[in-house]
């Protein structure tokens, strides 16, 4: 479901080549113009740089309208998610962001990490509803319209999968290989707290029980506590109405807990006195140990670093500067310090974070840096908040073992090669 | 204009639903009472207890000719898995190098089962089963773990009974479980 691949180079060749066949046909003048670009772009020529105007200029661009609903410039098509090809099925199955080709600290709708346990469903926002039921004074339902009638908060958190990635070899090639199951958005809806006051909840609530509306109608139950904290039902992602992958029109938003319990396609909230013990609390997402014993409800996701430039599968094109950056994050909180080792972690610097460090968000660190042209291992390690430091692998598989599965919050170093190419370490 | 015995009336009803416990109150008024027959529609979730499991039963030798039909062809025609999880077997493996994590090995409640498969089974057409249908089926499932014998037939209560091999394995979040000393020279 999350196992490390490569990316898939045929996929993106054929969508390219799809979608560029699709301009040409639906649109002469605007996909003539790209065309034409970048065929001038490929022929390397130096008619476009100084001292020569270059074609751009001589001519009028594309026309308002060219793009109702704006999308990449076509140079970047090539920045898409990561989908594995060799998945043994498309309907329960993860597609991860490509980290290493973005920069900040917020993922565009269009790549954020999807993990679906039964396809996409296209749902009509008017025949949708929520109901919340089970320990409260008054069971209700809402339509959407009600949800956003609801005092509304936007917060920025990040979302990550349980599984991301498994610890068990062969590990990905680049940063999105490895741990692409995460991403991070403004989130905007409501407190859930808000909303489970106005059924009133009854003595005994300790879980609440949540559905989706898709075909595997998932069920996850959450603790009260978090519900009553800081758990949102989401209706939009960094200002747009949330996306299908996403769960529009409703989801759950649980900040720093595993991916998968912030159901998608909300439909049903049940209160209740214990955990309804679903599938995906029993025999998934939960965490076999070497003794056979198995971790439940293991909710949080620990500090995690990782450097996304240079990452795997870059090239650094000479020796010199080169500026080291990366994400970290916790589910427990803030991120306190990033740590960077360009000496195969025989020393460790603290790399400089860009602000505002938020809560259970994603946090840029960057670290300038110049490469003597030598081979060398560079890696991060993140420290929250409550003073957790990211482990390596060898400490994760020392207590966890390698059918753990889930968790893997380790330290993933890069190899660079005297040729500046970068390749995972570990692998 | 209300007389001013009314108006005490209002006054003291008001005060009432202020004073009233919080949850209680409504705040915002939105949102519209769900009625028990809508809820009896969705409330579909099963708990480990087998609560809320619903009327019907079926046999171990009728949920045989449902899974040909339905399953096999994803998870293996015995529950050997393929495009689906493996459903069968591993029973023992779990603290060895190569655990096998199947219903019979690992899944610790076997309500679960009715609730995963009627909610989301078969892949193409969840909720397309009959009750009678999915106790049939999750009857040969367990009956492919030698969890039931070939001849039984499930139902609420004797789905309820059964005690999964795995059941006492699961213990809560100990993490943090691992130290990383944080290092900063000659490490």
């Amino acid at each position: 479901m999350s196992e490390p691949t490569d990316i898939n180079e045929d996929m993106r060749t054929r969508r390219r080549f799809l979608r560029e066949g699709g301009a040409l046909v639906s649109g002469v003048v605007v996909a003539g113009g790209l065309v034409g670009r970048k065929a001038s772009a490929a022929t390397d020529t130096a008619e476009n740089l100084p001292p020569n105007v270059p074609e751009w200029m001589k001519t009028p661009g594309d026309p308002m309208g060219s793009q109702p609903y704006g999308t990449p410039s076509s140079f970047e098509k090539a920045v898409v998610k990561n989908i594995a090809k060799d998945l043994p099925q498309y309907l329960s199955a993860s597609g991860r962001t490509p980290l290493q080709d973005l920069d900040g600290i917020i993922t565009p709708n269009g790549l954020f990490y999807e993990r679906h346990h039964a396809g996409v469903p296209t749902i009509d926002p008017a025949q949708h509803r929520l109901m919340l039921h089970g320990l409260v004074n008054k069971p209700l339902i809402f339509d959407m319209d009600d949800i956003r009638r609801f005092p509304s908060e936007s917060h920025i958190y990040f979302l990550e999968c349980s599984g991301n990635p498994n610890y068990k070899k062969p590990y990905g090639k680049t940063a999105s290989d490895l741990v692409g199951l995460l991403s991070c958005a403004e989130w905007t809806g409501v407190s859930l707290k808000l909303v489970l006051q106005e059924a009133g909840l009854q003595a005994g609530a300790k879980w609440v029980v949540a559905e989706g509306a898709d075909a595997a109608a998932l069920t996850r139950s959450v603790p009260i506590e978090k519900c009553l904290d800081d758990a949102m039902l989401v209706y939009s992602q960094n200002g747009e109405r949330l996306r299908p992958q996403q769960g529009y029109p409703l989801r759950l938003l649980l900040p720093g807990f595993e991916g998968n319990m912030s159901v998608k396609w909300l439909r049903r909230l049940r209160v209740a006195a214990e955990p309804t013990y679903s599938r995906e609390e029993t025999s998934k997402y939960t965490d076999l140990m070497p003794d056979g014993s198995a971790r439940e409800f293991t909710f949080y996701m620990e500090a995690k670093s990782i450097i996304t430039r240079p990452s795997g599968g870059q090239q650094l094109s000479a020796p010199g500067f080169h500026e080291i950056s990366g994400i970290a994050w916790s589910g427990r909180g803030k991120v306190k310090r990033v740590d960077v080792s360009v000496d195969d972690g025989k020393t460790w610097q603290e790399a400089r974070l860009q602000e505002p460090v938020l809560t259970r968000a994603l946090t840029r660190f960057r670290l300038p840096w110049h490469w003597d042209g030598k081979p060398v291992v560079i890696q991060s390690r993140a420290i929250d908040e409550t003073a957790y430091v990211q482990p390596t692998l060898a400490e994760l598989l020392a207590v966890r073992g390698e059918d753990y599965y889930y968790h893997n919050n380790a330290i993933w170093p890069w190899h660079i090669a005297a040729d500046g190419e970068v390749t995972n370490a570990l692998a | 204009m209300p007389s001013r015995e009314s108006r005490i009336a209002i006054f003291t009803a008001f005060t009432l639903v202020c004073l009233a416990p919080a949850q209680a109150q409504s705040p915002y008024g939105i949102g519209r009472v769900a009625t028990p027959a809508e809820i009896a529609g969705w409330n579909i979730d099963i708990d480990r207890e087998g609560d809320n499991l619903p009327p019907g039963s079926g046999s171990v030798s009728h949920g045989r000719e449902i899974f040909d039909q339905q399953c096999a062809a994803c998870h293996g025609a015995r529950g050997e898995g393929g495009i689906g999880d493996r459903l069968v077997g591993g029973q023992g493996t779990l603290a060895t190098p190569k655990p096998v994590k199947t219903v019979g090995s690992y899944w610790p409640y076997a309500p679960t089962l009715f609730d995963y498969i009627r909610r989301a089974m078969p892949q193409n057409a969840p909720e397309s089963l009959s009750n009678d249908d999915v106790y049939a089926v999750s009857a040969y499932i367990l009956s492919l773990n030698g969890l039931l014998p070939a001849d039984a037939t499930l139902d609420a209560k004797t789905l309820s009974s059964i005690k999964m091999p795995n059941r006492g394995m699961f213990v809560g979040d100990p993490r943090p479980d691992v130290k990383n000393p944080a290092c900063m020279r000659g490490c």
